[in-house]
């Protein structure tokens, strides 16, 4: 359940946006679930990209609860082909641009009309494959792959950057590099602003939009699959551990499952 | 039939061979890291260039796009030099290729002391440990360019990730491609002998050969195995020749360790034959 996985899109169902939010909300409860069946996961930036995930697919729920079990459909990280619908291997950040690049490239050699979607994270954008592959999909002007960054702001170890640490108050600040925060968590573990900047001038067509509101993750698709000539680019500004407040904005869910009191604590606040 | 008046380098086999493949029908594609020309990647680029796709330097971004292409249906060939794939890409090789099984064939030159001139930067002594530490993928040493030619064939025609490891000189050619076949896990027996058996690879093939005209000449049969297939090995020579000749001496131009020296007596050990194992140990001042 790491959002850097990319796949081959089905022709779209038509879904009320409501009827989508439901679903997010569904999701979210299942995310907080299965982490606290296993004991252990990857909640907060599973619960960033629902909205995206939802909007570009929906996962089938049977075997949720096999998460991490021996013998189950659902690793730890995604193994591809195990899970019908997982298009690759995933776990190590970094290579899902490079392989949705390559289902491009087949995809235009062999005259077929689909698009590619690839889920990056915050964490995936400062792997150095990841602008190996951007400065090669706009070099092969890929129109046919459009990605979308989980921009949630923090990772493993804590605050991507410091716009969304506590204290940080958002302004860029004087020390130079990371440190770490007394309740243990890394500030500022790389920057990556400005990301937009950074895609626009590796040939990329670029949104930044609100990654929790369906109509503008959809109107977004829409514009990236109009787009011709290059590759687009979503950067979805996120709240990692969305919908349940105690993992909101909370490094210590990026990969750690709840308790069973915050488990009812959180399908409390995901009831409908 | 062994003949060794022509020497040509195995690197030249790529190019040429995949050209062959792709006007028979086979669904090749090929990925570059700007060492095409080195590897002769580009002569399959002047024939297909809609099917040629460089990358740039960017071996992991190469081993990605590879592994996408493959997923797609395409036999995906890429090269680089070997200290560059696997060198720069262990991890894409393992997650894109080895644990999916995606059908991606590393086909990388510059194996090896040999690369000479270009100094130990570039010489690639850990690649076959590396390929080898991954289970999925077939692992290939020609021993000239023949075989070179038949291996890239056969990893073509056959599904799954193959790393076939080729080299910049040119070597003597020992091969006849009209008597020899290369199989996957068989070492073609170059000569028989039952005093000692030398199991080599790749360049060393022609020295063990002529190592075996010295031991003649001493007095002792050598038998000599070409263990071009280090994956899947030839199981049954290698214990017939512990068994027929009681000893063995392996050459690499390798480090002995996760290479043929080692890959001899991991096998070996099970079966408690003891063994000798001949090639790079350390690099001085490493």
């Amino acid at each position: 359940m790491h959002p850097g996985r990319s796949t081959c899109l089905a022709p779209t169902q038509t879904v009320s946006v409501d009827e989508l939010k439901s679903i997010a909300k569904r999701i979210r409860r299942h995310i907080v679930q299965m982490t606290a069946a296993a004991n252990s996961g990857h909640p907060g930036g599973s619960l960033s990209s629902v909205e995206i995930a939802t909007a570009l697919y929906f996962f089938p729920v049977e075997d949720l609860m096999t998460f991490r079990k021996l013998g189950g459909k659902l690793q730890g990280h995604t193994i591809m082909h195990k899970p019908p619908g997982v298009e690759m291997s995933a776990g190590a950040l970094g290579m899902g641009l490079s392989f949705s690049l390559g289902h491009a490239l087949a995809g235009r050699l062999d005259g077929r009309d689909y698009r590619v979607f690839c889920l990056l994270s915050d964490g995936d954008c400062q792997e150095g494959q990841t602008w190996e592959a951007a400065m090669a999909s706009a070099h092969h002007q890929a129109e046919n792959l459009i990605a979308i960054v989980d921009r949630n702001h923090i990772q493993n170890d804590g605050f991507s950057d410091y716009q969304r640490f506590p204290d940080g108050n958002g302004r860029r600040p004087q020390r130079p590099g990371g440190w770490v925060l007394k309740d243990g968590h890394t500030a500022n573990i790389m920057n990556l602003e400005p990301l937009e900047d950074k895609w626009k001038a590796f040939g990329w067509s670029t949104q930044h939009i609100d990654g929790h509101d369906f109509e503008a993750i959809i109107n977004a698709l829409e514009a990236a699959k109009a787009h011709t000539g290059g590759p687009s680019i979503v950067i979805c500004e996120t709240i990692k551990g969305k919908g349940v407040s105690f993992m909101e904005n909370n490094p210590d869910f990026h990969g750690k499952a709840p308790s069973p009191e915050q488990l009812e604590q959180a399908l409390k606040e995901l009831a409908d | 039939m062994v003949q060794t008046a022509r020497t040509e380098a195995t690197r030249t086999a790529l190019g040429p061979t995949l050209v062959r493949l792709c006007r028979e029908g086979l669904d090749i594609v090929c990925v570059d890291a700007d060492l095409g020309y080195s590897t002769s990647a580009v002569k399959f680029g002047q024939e297909f260039p809609e099917r040629f796709f460089p990358v740039g330097v960017a071996e992991q971004n190469m081993i990605g796009v590879s592994a996408g292409l493959a997923a797609c249906g395409k036999i995906a060939f890429c090269s680089s030099f070997a200290v560059f794939a696997p060198g720069h890409c262990f991890d894409q090789l393992r997650m894109a290729v080895a644990q999916p099984k995606t059908n991606v064939k590393l086909v990388s030159s510059h194996g090896g002391v040999v690369t000479g001139e270009d100094g130990a930067s570039a010489e690639a002594l850990e690649d076959l440990a590396l390929m080898l530490s991954m289970p999925p993928f077939r692992v290939i040493f020609p021993a000239d360019v023949v075989e070179a030619e038949q291996a890239i064939e056969t990893a073509a025609r056959t599904e799954g990730p193959f790393y076939i490891r080729t080299l910049r000189p040119k070597t003597p050619v020992i091969y006849d491609d009209s008597s020899y076949r290369f199989e996957l896990g068989r070492w073609d027996r170059l000569r028989d002998g039952s005093d000692v058996t030398l199991i080599v690879c790749g360049e060393l093939v022609k020295a063990a050969l002529d190592a075996a005209e010295i031991l003649a000449v001493e007095g002792i049969a050598g038998r000599v195995l070409n263990a071009s297939s280090l994956r899947p090995i030839d199981r049954e020579a290698l214990l017939g020749a512990a068994r027929e000749t009681g000893a063995i001496v392996t050459a690499e131009d390798h480090f002995v360790h996760g290479g043929l020296g080692g890959l001899v007596a991991e096998t070996l050990a099970e079966e408690a034959i003891s063994q000798a194992a001949r090639g790079v140990l350390s690099r001085k001042g490493h």
